[in-house]
């Protein structure tokens, strides 16, 4: 993979991030009925263990949900929570209290999870149907996974496909969050595509690597 | 004692060595492998997080040998015996290899925690390095911290606090 990007390039990646989160910031908000703003995404290069410092360090404990991009241009797809945050979505959705992992056991509650997966996965669809529109290429997500745990251990079990033959990543952050000052819900979303895939994504929006 | 003790840490797909009051420690251990070795009378102790089984299997032309489990031990080896480790005194303590997502595809890519496990245990019994203790699979992540001084790994976990192998 060349890891120099043109301008145009570099603009096309962040317009794939803005369609894919806007519409999973859409969907957040239509479930929410509450108002999801989106930050411009950015686009960067970066090993590994850069990527894990930036999302707060690989102890840091997170809840991701994770799927494999399969079809024209594969890759990873992230959406990943601090876990404070994820915990203020469950109770926004459930209108209670519950604590993802259990003070006493330590085990994580049901209930709890399988809200998580359920919004990992309509906001991961989400992020990727509206890429596929886009793009006019075929992106099919495998089953999405969740994981709740530190954040090295997460990310780069999601990235093995792809440390076999790189070992840097160009990711696509978007960051989405809700307006309140306490409680918010914020959320982030990784889009690493495999290295073949970057010329697939520019052809398919009319770039290609020699503009 | 008077030197200030520190903690070095370890990156993935990284490794280095201590000696004695210094601890070294790796974070975010999923289906990587931390490899423990240590010589008891140097008071000397190296880590490798160990990414990837093996490097023959590497589509790239300038890999990263520390990612690997066959390249990422014989260099921790030839480091432990450059600071005065005797490789008939060296012993393993190992963690890590378990599995954080229950695909269901059955794709061998995604064993790899367990085929990571192996590998080590292969590399070191090549090396004839016993491994004395082990906290390996499930599929929880681990940070682990080796003293020298006392030869003892502390791990933790999420749920399950901290322990010592």
């Amino acid at each position: 993979m060349d890891t120099f990007l043109t301008s145009i390039q570099e603009d096309i990646l962040r317009e794939i991030g803005n369609i894919g989160a806007g519409n999973a910031a859409t969907s957040l908000s239509q479930l929410l009925r509450k108002k999801i703003d989106m930050e411009v995404p950015s686009i960067r290069i970066v090993a590994l263990n850069e990527l894990i410092e930036q999302i707060g360090g690989p102890e840091q404990i997170i809840a991701a949900t994770v799927f494999r991009v399969e079809g024209d241009a594969p890759g990873t797809v992230y959406f990943i929570m601090a876990l404070k945050e994820a915990e203020n979505l469950v109770h926004e959705i459930l209108q209670d209290d519950i604590a993802i992992f259990d003070p006493e056991t330590m085990r994580q509650n049901e209930m709890a999870i399988s809200v998580l997966k359920e919004i990992g996965n309509i906001l991961t669809g989400a992020y990727l149907s509206a890429l596929s529109d886009f793009t006019r290429l075929d992106m099919r997500p495998s089953i999405p996974y969740l994981g709740i745990d530190m954040a090295g251990a997460v990310i780069v079990d999601g990235l093995l496909e792809l440390s076999h033959v790189i070992d840097y990543a160009l990711i696509i952050d978007t960051k989405i969050s809700s307006h309140e000052p306490t409680n918010g819900i914020k959320g982030q979303f990784f889009f690493i595509p495999d290295a073949d895939s970057f010329n697939k994504l520019f052809t398919s929006l009319g770039i290609n690597e020699y503009e | 004692m008077s030197k200030y003790q520190q903690i070095i840490k370890v990156g993935i797909a990284d490794l280095n060595i201590v000696k004695a009051p210094d601890k070294i420690r790796t974070s975010g251990l999923g289906s990587c492998v931390g490899v423990v070795i240590y010589d008891e009378k140097m008071k000397l102790g190296g880590l490798a997080h160990i990414m990837l089984p093996d490097s023959q299997q590497a589509k790239l032309v300038n890999k990263n040998n520390y990612k690997y489990a066959d390249t990422a031990i014989k260099i921790l080896v030839e480091k432990m015996v450059l600071q005065g480790a005797m490789p008939y005194r060296l012993r393993a303590k190992i963690a890590g290899g378990a599995q954080m997502f229950k695909f269901n595809n059955g794709n061998d890519m995604m064993r790899i925690g367990p085929r990571n496990i192996e590998a080590v245990k292969q590399t070191l019994a090549k090396y004839r390095i016993p491994i004395i203790a082990a906290d390996v699979g499930g599929s929880s992540g681990r940070t682990i911290e080796f003293d020298p001084e006392t030869k003892q790994l502390k791990i933790r976990t999420v749920n399950k606090g901290e322990t010592f192998i």
